[in-house]
């Protein structure tokens, strides 16, 4: 990062007038007067949105994103802080309340500016009329492996920079020195040539009262101290005491607890309740009848979920209520082969680079299939809500607390400032917690109610009525010369939410056509985990696989070839076949695979070791390499990179949410497993810092990882596994 | 039916009125507020809700609250020494940075506890037997395998203090 300019601040909406309204570069006496809460001494000053020195001189650092276990908080505290040279022990991390002040304009730049355009789950939170200013939508979503890049890269490096040198100019002021002259270190100031040295509250004040600088330039890699490096993640602490409050945490004074039943079939309505058989329960019961729901409201959670075990309730039959999942695939596949018959696609990706002769090439096809997956995070669904005085708070762990705050503004017809969101730990995230459906039901519920309510979920609600990965296909047809690379890639899929690129391919292959169709499924969609990289890593890492096989190559030399033309994919593919050992032999009933793949700007490969022993499948080890430009926090990136990789292992060993009669069949952790930690494989991470444009961390090792194993499958026992999960399947040698 | 029910928690005495059937997890949260306990599926097949009662392991999402009359529950606030030190297997969770979003993480802790207080030298398939009613959707298992390792040594140095002393 070199010099910035003033320009470029005024661009991202980051400083003076039209910056104000985001609650950049704050003042005493200024009108955005919601940033007052985060003031608690008049003697503090917020120099703009993401920072706060107090007089004790430690440093408050506002973090716009939610903590789902990523270490965000500490990750953008840290940038922020290395730029202004911060003392570490002295910093502080606190989240922005969802005020629009502190909306995410950083992220939406970095979408409609990057090489990503602007996703279809921000559309429906920026709907909300009241989030609206001018051109630019108010939002705050922690998502897309967005936070370091944007937030971080744009907005808390500057606003530390600028900071910094707002201390500095005002020391050299107060000092009669030249700027020049000056440097700080851990929060201090410092003159060698008079011997001064004072700690930079003592200039915030003259600070504060400085326009901000019109340019700046931001730190290079060999003057970094805590970029890069690993200190401890300040959101653990409360994590191994049970001290960390989540959602479902929450307690307030005379709070009742709520749980309820979704219509089964997603789209049913409620009929009707039944509720005699609670009539004589001891304790206080209130069934609260939803359009699509019934909610319970008692003492105590139990209680509630007792009570509502025993209604008899009646929702009403539609079309959906005969569809199984085998119907839904039926579904998908026709719906392919009427796009193919009348060519009505629409067309991802189209490169015409070479003629070719039919009679001298072959072509090879194959057809690919994965299911619904459900988030199944840690913390089933909850929120709290308590509506009083012409006023709604909300308590909540979001992944979207602004959108949260629309949603319930609108649904209540409040005013938005009087909706208050309180953001709490997320006991994950993995994009469930970007929408708001349970929000809006705890509302609903607690209008009915004359005290603040806590509505949880079962884990059997949450299978059940998740937004789900979609169940998709994916057909494919190479055209192959006798030698050399395929002449061509033709890749036809369905549906197409986020990001545009995830089918896209890497591979120097002259002649390519990438298309998809829609159909509409009744099973509502959400953002899951990598979202279309998650299914897209799979289908194209196994094809490309299978090309290799087919033209009798070794998978990793193969893709090597494809290439040669992309440096960056070389070398992370180099170090993780030399990491791996790729040529070394195996033992007996052993095999190992390769893959790679690029999603929200990280380049991720993997090479699984795997073992076939009496049909059994042992998932041995995982070898990853990752370059994303830098990674910020090394530890953090690490425990992304393997949490990503058990994510999608899970997935692919076990994931699937199928369809019957309309509903999902699928209810707890029996028949939805997770991978436990007797099957989870050795991981040996290793990061390239390559220094291009930062990538995201959450999310891209997940995409990597079936395909890795569905390879290495291939190269132990000559089955080649076209549809997830791998359990399905009889695995022999 | 309500009754009035005597509790040892965290050696400290409660008395509640509450139905015998409910589950312990639940009193804990919800009567005596302590919410470091979690709930994950309601039936015993994510270890997040796992106590110790004399001791022992337990689910607390399944085990009623008459189950637990005249014994002692132990949850993750009851843990720490005495000063308020960190239990060393919290410590080792700190060091090895284990936790992400957290929220297994009370039930993995008690898990590891009751696995170090029954077996100094746990190896690595006694870790699995131990663990592996504990679901981390995070993916942490490696590395609670390493803090369980780390936490043995420091528990195994902390017993030959207190012999040699
Ligand atoms: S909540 Fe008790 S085992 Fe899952
Ligand atoms: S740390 Fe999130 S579930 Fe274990």
């Amino acid at each position: 990062m070199g010099k910035i300019t003033r320009r470029a601040f005024i661009g991202t909406g980051l400083l003076t007038s039209g910056a104000l309204v985001i609650g950049i570069s704050i003042r005493p006496g200024n009108r955005a007067k919601k940033v007052a809460s985060l003031i608690s001494d008049p003697e503090e000053h917020v120099f703009n949105v993401w920072i706060k020195i107090s007089p004790d001189n430690s440093v408050t650092v506002i973090v716009p994103h939610a903590e789902m276990g990523q270490g965000i908080h500490t990750t953008l505290a840290m940038m922020l802080a290395d730029e202004l040279d911060a003392d570490w022990g002295k910093v502080n991390i606190q989240e922005a309340p969802a005020h629009q002040e502190y909306a995410n304009h950083m992220m939406l730049k970095g979408f409609v500016a990057g090489d990503v355009d602007f996703p279809n789950f921000l559309v429906k939170t920026v709907d909300g009329a009241f989030l609206k200013i001018g051109k630019f939508m108010s939002f705050q979503v922690t998502g897309g492996s967005a936070s370091v890049r944007f937030t971080g890269e744009l907005g808390m490096r500057w606003a530390g920079a600028s900071t910094k040198h707002l201390l500095l100019t005002a020391a050299a002021q107060k000092w009669q020195v030249p700027k020049s002259e000056l440097y700080a270190v851990n929060s201090f100031i410092h003159h060698e040539k008079s011997n001064r040295k004072a700690p930079f509250s003592t200039f915030s004040k003259e600070a504060s009262l400085l326009d901000a600088p019109s340019s700046l330039t931001l730190k290079t890699i060999a003057e970094y101290r805590l970029m890069g490096s690993s200190p401890m993640r300040k959101d653990l602490p409360p994590k191994v005491t049970g001290k960390a409050r989540f959602g479902i945490d929450v307690v307030l004074p005379n709070m009742k607890y709520a749980t309820l039943k979704n219509a089964p079939v997603f789209g049913g309505k409620l009929i009707s309740v039944d509720d005699t058989a609670i009539e004589q329960l001891s304790g206080f019961h209130q069934v609260i009848k939803l359009d699509n729901a019934v909610a319970l409201v008692a003492e105590g959670y139990w209680q509630a979920k007792q009570a509502l075990d025993k209604l008899i309730i009646e929702f009403t039959r539609n079309d959906q209520d005969t569809i199984d999942q085998k119907d839904i695939f039926n579904q998908l596949n026709d719906a392919l082969d009427k796009a193919i018959k009348s060519d009505n696609f629409t067309t991802d990706l189209e490169l015409v680079n070479q003629e070719y002769d039919v009679l001298t090439s072959s072509s090879y096809t194959a057809n690919y299939q994965v299911p619904f997956l459900a988030h199944a995070t840690m913390e089933p669904m909850n929120c709290t809500v308590w509506l009083h005085d012409g006023i709604c708070e909300i308590w909540i762990g979001s992944q979207n607390p602004l959108g949260v705050r629309a949603a319930i503004a609108e649904l209540l017809e409040l005013a938005p400032d009087k909706v208050f969101v309180y953001n709490q730990f997320l006991g994950g995230g993995f994009g469930r917690r970007s929408e708001t459906d349970v929000a809006l039901q705890a509302a609903l519920i607690a209008k009915e109610i004359s005290a603040p309510v806590k509505l949880i979920w079962s884990r059997e609600e949450d299978i059940q009525h998740d937004f789900y990965r979609e169940a998709n296909i994916s057909r494919f047809n190479a055209v192959l010369s006798k030698e050399g690379p395929p002449i061509s890639w033709t890749n036809q899929f369905l549906f197409k939410h986020h990001p545009p690129e995830a089918a896209h391919i890497p591979y120097s292959i002259p002649n390519q056509l990438i298309q998809y169709t829609e159909t509409d499924l009744h099973v509502p969609w959400g953002n899951w985990r990598s979202v279309d990289h998650s299914m897209h890593g799979f289908f194209i890492e196994s094809f490309i696989d299978e090309l290799a096989n087919q033209q009798q190559q070794d998978p990793y030399q193969y893709r090597r070839k494809l290439l040669k033309h992309q440096p960056r994919f070389l070398k992370v593919l180099d170090l993780v076949a030399k990491k791996a050992n790729w040529r070394a032999p195996l033992p007996h009933h052993w095999g190992r695979g390769i893959a790679i793949h690029k999603s929200f700007g990280t380049i991720v490969a993997q090479v699984a070791e795997v073992a076939i022993i009496e049909g059994k499948l042992i998932i041995h080890r995982v070898v990853c390499v990752a370059d994303a430009g830098f990674a910020m926090h090394k530890d953090a990136f690490i425990a992304q990179m393997e949490s990503g990789i058990i994510y999608g292992l899970t997935a692919a060993l076990y994931g699937e949410i199928s369809i019957k009669e309309g509903a999902v069949q699928q209810r707890n952790f029996n028949d939805y497993p997770m991978l436990r930690i007797q099957e989870t494989p050795k991981i040996e991470t290793f990061i390239i810092n390559s220094l291009e444009k930062i990538g995201g961390a959450g999310e891209p090792s997940t995409p990597v990882i079936a395909p890795a194993v569905t390879n290495a499958i291939f190269n132990v026992s000559g089955k080649r596994i076209r549809e997830l999960p791998i359990n399905q399947h009889l695995l022999t040698v | 039916m309500l009754d009035m029910i005597a509790l040892n928690i965290n050696n400290k005495m409660y008395s509640i009125e509450i139905a015998p059937s409910t589950p312990i997890l639940w009193v804990l949260r919800e009567q005596i507020g302590l919410t470091g306990t979690k709930f994950g599926c309601g039936i015993s097949l994510c270890g997040a809700c796992t106590v110790h009662l004399d001791g022992q392991p337990i689910r607390s999402c399944v085990m009623p609250l008459s189950a637990a009359i005249d014994k002692k529950i132990t949850t993750i606030e009851g843990i720490e020494s005495v000063d308020g030190l960190l239990h060393p297997v919290q410590q080792a969770w700190l060091d090895e940075q284990i936790p992400q979003c957290g929220y297994c993480q009370s039930g993995q802790i008690m898990s590891a506890v009751a696995l170090l207080n029954a077996n100094q030298n746990p190896t690595d398939d006694d870790i699995n037997t131990a663990m592996q009613g504990n679901i981390c959707r995070c993916g942490t298992y490696n590395r609670i395998r390493a803090g369980i390792k780390k936490a043995a040594v420091v528990m195994k140095m902390d017993s030959k203090k207190q012999e040699n002393g």
